[in-house]
């Protein structure tokens, strides 16, 4: 019993070396946030359509036109999101909250487009497909959650394989 | 939904709270840096999953829960609907490109505009890179759509 005890202790602490809790309590944050938008106003906001809806105020192609009705909220929900984490940054970590990422800035631009393309074509994102779809228990999300995360993971093994980092 | 439910008085400053919400909660799980983001993805710490599936369980029991008490949402009408997408090979394909992009770079959308508040000022290379991204896809469709009358729905 010990034993069963002490290992299972053992492959938690190799699977979480940083602990659960700042991820599970951030979670519930994130989940809530969407929670009050959706009891207010009945709509499901993924953090992905920003990025379209924000390209329909300078540019007419059709596709973004679509998105006219909902680009306002949508931009008040981006700068939400930005303020929100700032306010983390300041009252819940104040000593090591202020950082940038050393990441190259070709990872993060290239990889940027990807998701660009990618989560317009595919329907959402990690928070639209992710945490929305997955919520709504819809077979599209499961499906976009499962070969996003899949083809990420392979990607990222495969970067660290061939030596790029960070 | 349409412009005129906007003008409900309260429509905007509830959008920024859960905004502020969203923003803090991805702050303080740690997915508003990439590094984070990349060790669950090389399997050096499964944190990721709490986050998302912790999320996703407040979600869906708000999103099941509601409907037990009103049909329609106070500020704007909008009838209480799970968010359902049809499932075709765009979410397989888009889903794959998406998952290039997220473990090449470690950023997704939300997590990068929340990275920004933290003052990662790296992080906008990403989101211009977003930006980009999101624009060839809305020209090579708007494109493709033009060209194939009727115009499809889809998505």
């Amino acid at each position: 019993m010990t034993a069963t005890l002490s290992l299972f202790v053992a492959l938690f602490a190799e699977l979480f070396p940083n602990g659960i809790s700042h991820y599970a309590i951030g979670g519930l944050f994130v989940g809530l946030g969407v929670a009050v938008i959706y009891l207010g106003t009945g709509t499901a906001a993924g953090a992905s359509t920003f990025l379209e809806s924000t390209l329909s105020y300078g540019s007419s192609l059709s596709r973004f036109q679509q998105y006219r009705p909902s680009r306002d909220w949508r931009i008040v929900f981006t700068v939400g999101i930005v303020i929100g984490a700032a306010i983390y940054a300041v009252t819940v970590s104040p000593q090591d909250g202020l950082w940038t990422t050393d990441v190259q800035w070709w990872r993060l631009f290239v990889g940027g487009v990807l998701i660009g393309i990618g989560t317009r074509v595919g329907k959402g994102c990690t928070s639209g497909h992710g945490v929305c779809g997955v919520g709504s228990v819809s077979s599209a999300s499961f499906v976009g959650v499962a070969t996003f995360l899949f083809i990420a993971i392979g990607t990222a093994q495969l970067i660290q394989a061939v030596g790029v980092s960070p | 939904m349409s412009p005129e439910h906007d003008q409900h008085p309260l429509f905007l400053p509830l959008v920024f709270v859960g905004g502020l919400l969203f923003g803090f909660g991805l702050g303080f799980s740690h997915m508003a840096q990439p590094e984070v983001v990349l060790s669950f993805l090389q399997f050096t710490d499964f944190g990721l999953l709490f986050v998302m599936f912790g999320a996703a369980i407040v979600t869906g029991i708000t999103f099941f829960g509601v409907k037990q008490f009103r049909s329609r949402a106070p500020l704007t009408g909008a009838v209480y609907e799970r968010r359902l997408k049809s499932l075709d090979k765009n979410v397989v394909i888009g889903g794959g490109i998406f998952g290039i992009g997220w473990g090449l770079s470690g950023i997704c959308p939300g997590a990068a505009y929340a990275s920004l508040g933290i003052g990662n000022v790296p992080i906008l290379y990403g989101i211009a890179g977003m930006f980009v991204g999101a624009y060839i896809q809305g020209f090579w469709r708007s494109a493709r759509t033009e060209r194939n009358t009727p115009a499809t729905t889809a998505d």
